[in-house]
């Protein structure tokens, strides 16, 4: 085991600073910023609302549609053409998969939900401060949900089960995995699953056990992003 | 959205808006930041009220163009965001992010406000050029004067990346001290007519009821870089120069802002 201390110092279960604020686009029926290191993604929701094209609407439920977008200037290289690239659109699907069995839509038939997630700066863990982001934004614009979802990466850093890889990390000179896990609160399932890398099954579940301590960091935080913006109103 | 066009008119004609400011008030707070990308070289988010506007600059080095080889270049780009707005829609930009992108361009473009030659690497081989991209979060009107402002903030706080001098390729992660050439500041203010009376700093509501409307950019001497008439009613030369007037006066308060936060 070469990595025993991690780059910026952290615990090996030690998630980066965070923070997470809602109701910050008054625009949008619901909204959230999540900061993750140095990666932050807003969330708006707008609806439900109805859905065009017609063909696309379903008479028996409301549907969910996900957006994810890096800002032109979020990326640490060259600048990023604006618009869907294939990756994006990936990222919007899995996301759209991770939320959608969380929320119930069926008092909406016809109806759409959509969110967006925009990121001004991004240092890996992208979707997982989407999902976080999204979810946090859903509950604020009261949207009918069976539980929270939360989201943060796990993986390997050359021997290493760690939580919440930095780019740093992620690029390590090594054997690296990377394992974005979304989770519910109640029932601890999971809903969002991506590995890249080279993992062995023993540290995978390891990984995953850490994803569950970790995403419930991170949905106290949702939670508490949610009280702050609710009991200053009253 | 659902505007009140003909109270916003009838208030007007009083000196009145529906929000109870003045005519030539903007809202508050007026906000500014820089550094809140550490990706982009440079970055700035302005918000005035409720809108909230981010402007990022990236840095790249390119072959100049063959009219101008020993100088970089300029682009602003302006992404109307659907997060912003149910009013704006995915896909490519439309001609209000079009038009909004070009004047704010022409602004610092026409100016002269980079100096473009500075720019320049290696004649007819290698110049820098700038980027910026402007991405609205809360999208309350107003955002003439906001991006503007952010491009303006963006560009100051602005640091070169290092660059390999053996390879030539740039090193974003790493900033170096050196700041842009810029030789001037200018700013935009955009003057609103409604019903026959002037205003700035437009809520919604407001930007979907006025007659017409005058962007002027200009720098902290007074003068002019561009222009942009917008709205279907047409301006008597007498009006053309009251919003001349007022946009130069309001220049010179949004001047202040920005110094108040950015040094």
């Amino acid at each position: 085991m070469a990595y025993t201390e991690r780059i910026d110092g952290r615990k090996f279960d030690e998630l980066r600073p965070m923070e997470a604020k809602a109701g910050v686009i008054p625009n949008a029926d619901g909204s959230a910023l999540v900061k993750a290191g140095k990666t932050t993604a807003y969330a708006a929701v707008y609806g439900p609302r109805e859905l065009f094209p017609r063909f696309k609407q379903n008479p028996k439920t409301g549907i969910v549609r996900c957006h994810y977008g890096m800002m032109p200037f979020s990326g640490s290289g060259e600048r990023i053409r604006p618009g869907n690239s294939r990756r994006s659109q990936e990222i919007a699907m899995v996301m759209e998969k991770s939320l959608n069995a969380m929320i119930d839509l069926s008092a909406f038939p016809n109806a759409v939900v959509d969110i967006y997630v925009d990121l001004p700066q991004t240092d890996a863990g992208t979707r997982c401060a989407a999902i976080s982001a999204a979810s946090i934004a859903l509950a604020d614009a009261g949207i009918p949900m069976k539980d929270m979802i939360s989201s943060v990466a796990v993986g390997e850093v050359d021997g290493t089960v760690v939580a919440d890889l930095s780019y740093d990390e992620e690029a390590y000179d090594a054997i690296v995995s990377d394992i974005p896990v979304a989770m519910t609160h109640n029932t601890k399932e999971i809903t969002l699953l991506q590995m890249d890398g080279e993992i062995s099954k023993e540290n995978l579940m390891k990984a995953l056990e850490m994803a569950k301590v970790g995403t419930e960091t991170v949905y106290e935080l949702q939670m508490k992003a949610l009280k702050d913006k609710f009991s200053r109103s009253d | 959205m659902i505007s009140n066009k003909k109270t916003i008119s009838v208030l007007a004609k009083e000196g009145k808006r529906l929000d109870g400011r003045g005519l030539l008030d903007y809202r508050q707070p007026i906000q500014l930041e820089t550094g809140i990308s550490w990706t982009a070289e440079g970055s700035a988010k302005v918000q005035i009220g409720e809108t909230v506007v981010m402007a990022g600059v990236k840095l790249s080095l390119e072959k100049p163009y063959n009219d101008t080889p020993d100088q970089g270049g300029i682009m602003i780009n302006v992404e109307l965001t659907p997060l912003s707005s149910p009013e704006h829609e995915r896909g490519p930009p439309g001609i209000k992010a079009i038009e909004l992108a070009r004047v704010t361009d022409r602004g610092i473009r026409e100016a002269k406000a980079i100096d473009m030659k500075k720019l320049c690497v290696t004649p007819g081989e290698k110049a820098w050029f700038v980027i910026v991209d402007i991405v609205t979060i809360n999208d309350a009107g107003s955002l003439y004067d906001a991006a503007s402002l952010a491009t303006l903030a963006a560009l100051k706080a602005a640091r070169f990346p290092v660059v390999d001098e053996a390879t030539g390729a740039i090193n974003y992660k790493e900033k170096t001290e050196v700041s842009l050439p810029l030789l001037k500041e200018p700013l935009a203010v955009t003057v609103y007519k409604i019903n026959g009376k002037l205003f700035v700093d437009p809520s919604s509501q407001e930007e979907h009821s006025y007659d017409a409307r005058l962007t002027v950019a200009a720098d902290e001497k007074g003068t002019i870089s561009a222009m942009q008439k917008g709205g279907d009613a047409p301006l008597t030369i007498d009006e053309v120069g009251k919003m001349v007037d007022i946009a130069m006066d309001k220049t010179k308060f949004l001047r202040e802002q920005l110094d108040k936060f950015v040094k």
